[in-house]
């Protein structure tokens, strides 16, 4: 007999958890005691329960295993929500442990009691609330392995009090059946035919690739996809680092701040490849005028995905890298000089430039991509910064591209660097950041400075909510309502009390010496850019319009 | 696209939650739903949820996939267009003053409703049948007055056996995925 605080821990080496993130409180106690007791997981103590959330988040996007974060009943619970959306919303693997109130009490209103299976049931894949301790062996078993498995995602434990003191014999399922889950995970070789054969036959095809090739690791494959077929590649803002964006063949981000190459060819194309990614509408802007003349092929391991947002000609059901290993044999080399020629125009004719004089964030941009090494894991918060680091960094792996894509959630990206950081630590990690963003979880300043992480946060000063006050500046004739930052903390300072270095940068000339600095330092730095304050992320497609409607930043 | 409206089973896991989850998830995503009905099946652990949805083709496939998609979902059938037999059972309460009660109690025999409750002014009627039937009787009855009606919602299945009996999960509908 062992209690199911034990039994929590044995899952954990069973998954092989050699690190979590947990915030405590009454109802996680016996957790806590119990994990006290097993050195070989570390327990990495966040300065809020969000920010355990997003490291867990960060951890795992950074190095594709379960991130795992514990949290009280209650507000500790409610705390985590944003998180587990985030995570949600970009197919994160993470499972979520909370403690509950007593079985007997739940329902009652109860001291410190959340229904958090019902609050987190839109933003899970899935969740469970363990009332036997007979049973929390095979919850913890299933919530591993629905986390890791077909399209990743967060899963959530709900654990009362007194089913972690209870004790039980029951031995911990190695593995465990679910009669609702089944993953498809091979394509069907029919479909996926009938996609080398379109692909084969195209005049203007563009493959537009997301963050699934990332997550089911086909980077490779698709490289050899695009080689072979001779098709050039757009990605999402999830898919950065899934093709090398210094190939001939890259055409950068697509959607509303993508490249005016990538938003073109898609517009002209004949045929549109999508990998992993889910047509979102940061990407297609007006959908029914999103690639007008094209057929479009889909793999996607979501059946729920294909055809939600837009009708596909081609669906294909499964994991990308099984799918992309059958199709890469199935395509053959077409030499499409004119298409090719016709996007190496654009490209000439339109790239992505920024003014210059004052100290840019697109500057800042640049010369961290070339102060960072290649397998530099670069996270970012929400908003201008991160569509800047998004067009202006060249991402040449994957996984090194961190950041919130689908919920847009600002403050995610110091946590995701700390987590991203425990889960590699011999690479250098950055986080973008804006002066905004910064300040919503900037208490995990304290977090990295405890653990001697050497996160490097590159605040992109700007002194507005940058983002927002574009759309004021271009849609709502400047009334910059809510979205100037008075009263902003002297960054530098704030870094140092914090026990971390900080240096105020406010000339270009300074930053590639600030950025090397940083890097070299070995510490927890931050870097304050104070840039121009009314600089605006170009090209732009206004929401809602054709993607070819695009404005700014031409030259 | 056209409306239409389609009749969607699915058998759960038979626990707390389970409805909830699906009926959240049919009111977060906006669908149209006429009705839902739930119960036990021939398998405790299991309960089969009956749905009547209304859409276009594209939210019809919708709905499936977002069901399939929850792990507690072992199985989505879509039963329009099949060869199934669907129900509904209503209890109506009319009013039925003397005079009208024998045109009252006619029309029931004739729509093989079953007299379950008669009062000095009202007779109650349960009935049962597809969702046609149910909604002529309404009608018929309506210029009497109709103090209460209440209505189980369409349940349904399909004709002939797949399958062994008792294996429920694994019989040979439509295969559910899964990610
Ligand atoms: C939690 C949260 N609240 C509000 C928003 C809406 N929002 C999107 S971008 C943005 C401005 C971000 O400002 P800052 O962090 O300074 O970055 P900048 O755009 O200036 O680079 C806001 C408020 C959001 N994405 N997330």
């Amino acid at each position: 007999m062992r209690s199911g605080a034990a039994v929590l821990v044995e899952a954990l080496r069973q998954e092989k958890v050699d690190l979590l993130f947990a915030y405590p409180g009454g109802s996680v106690i016996p957790i806590f005691d119990a994990l006290y007791d097993a050195p070989d997981i570390k327990l990495i103590l966040p300065r809020h329960e969000q920010g355990g959330g997003h490291m867990a988040d960060g951890y795992a996007r950074a190095c594709g295993r379960v991130g795992v974060v514990i949290a009280t009943s209650g507000p500790g619970a409610t705390n985590l929500v944003t998180a587990l959306a985030t995570a949600n919303f970009d197919s994160v693997p993470l499972v979520a442990i909370t403690g509950q109130v007593k079985t007997k009490l739940i329902g009652n209103d109860a001291f410190q009691e959340a229904d958090i299976t019902g609050i987190t049931r839109p933003v899970t894949k899935h969740n469970f609330l363990v009332r036997n301790v007979d049973e929390l062996g095979h919850c913890l078993t299933a919530a591993f392995h629905i986390a890791r498995t077909g399209r990743p995602g967060p899963v959530l434990v709900d654990i009362p009090v007194d089913v972690s003191m209870a004790k039980t014999d029951v031995p911990l399922p190695t593995e465990v059946h679910l009669a609702g889950y089944r993953p498809h995970v091979e394509g069907n070789l029919r479909q996926i035919r009938i996609a080398a054969e379109a692909i084969n036959q195209a005049q203007r095809p563009v493959i537009y690739a997301g963050g699934g090739i990332i997550i089911s690791g086909a980077s490779d494959l698709l490289r050899q996809l695009a080689e072979k077929s001779n098709c050039p590649v757009t990605t999402t803002l999830m898919g950065l680092g899934c093709f090398p964006g210094r190939s001939p063949l890259s055409l950068g981000m697509l959607g509303m701040h993508g490249t005016f190459y990538a938003n073109y060819a898609i517009m002209e194309s004949d045929l549109v490849v999508a990998l992993g990614a889910r047509f979102d509408d940061r990407i297609t802007g007006d959908v029914t005028k999103f690639a007008p003349g094209a057929r479009i092929i889909h793999v996607d391991i979501d059946p729920a995905s294909i055809s939600k947002n837009i009708k596909v000609d081609i669906p294909v059901v499964g994991d990308a890298r099984l799918v992309l290993e059958k199709l890469v044999e199935l395509v053959h080399f077409v030499e499409r000089r004119d298409w090719l020629a016709r996007i190496e125009g654009w490209k000439k004719k339109h790239p992505l430039t920024y003014s210059s004089g004052g100290l840019r964030p697109q500057y800042v941009i640049e010369q961290l991509d070339e102060a960072a090494p290649d397998d530099a894991i670069i996270c970012t918060e929400v908003g201008q910064n991160q569509m800047w680091t998004a067009q202006y960094y060249k991402f040449k792996i994957p996984r090194t591209f961190v950041s919130s894509g689908g919920l847009g959630t600002m403050g995610y990206g110091l946590p995701a660097a700390i987590g991203a950081q425990l889960a590699c630590p011999g690479r250098r990690v950055i986080d973008v950041a804006g002066d905004g963003s910064i300040q919503m979880n900037i208490q995990e300043l304290a977090t990295a400075v405890q653990n001697k992480l050497p996160v490097v946060v590159c605040i992109l000063n700007n002194g507005h909510l940058g983002m927002v006050r574009q759309w004021q500046q271009l849609f709502y004739k400047s009334r910059y309502s809510g979205t100037i930052l008075e009263g902003n903390p002297d960054f530098v300072k704030l870094a140092e009390a914090y026990g971390a270095l900080g240096r105020r940068v406010t000339e270009a000339k300074d930053v590639r010496g600030a950025l090397d600095e940083a890097l070299a330092s070995g510490r927890t730095y931050v870097l304050d850019f104070v840039v121009e304050p009314e600089e605006n992320v170009f090209p732009m497609v206004p929401a809602g319009e054709a993607i070819d409607r695009m404005i700014g930043g031409m030259t | 696209m056209t409306e239409s409206k389609q009749v969607i089973s699915a058998v759960v896991e038979n626990r707390p939650g389970v409805l909830a989850h699906i009926s959240g998830l049919f009111a977060s995503r906006g669908y149209n739903i006429d009705s839902l009905a739930v119960g036990e099946t021939e398998n405790p652990l299991y309960s089969r949820i009956t749905v009547v949805a209304r859409g276009d083709e594209a939210i019809l496939e919708q709905i499936r996939k977002q069901l399939a998609k929850v792990i507690d979902v072992i199985r989505v059938t879509e039963l329009s267009g099949q060869n199934f037999v669907e129900r509904d059972l209503m209890l109506i309460k009319v009013n039925a003053p003397a005079a009208k009660r024998g045109e009252i109690l006619e029309l029931a025999e004739v729509f093989e409703g079953k007299i379950v409750d008669i009062g000095v002014k009202h007779i109650m009627i349960e009935i049962s049948g597809p969702e046609q039937k149910i909604e002529a009787f309404v009608e018929l009855v309506r210029p009497y007055g109709i103090h209460e009606l209440v209505r189980t919602g369409r349940v349904a299945m399909l004709r002939g056996v797949s399958g062994r009996p008792a294996r429920a999960a694994e019989s040979g509908e439509e295969k559910k995925s899964k990610n």
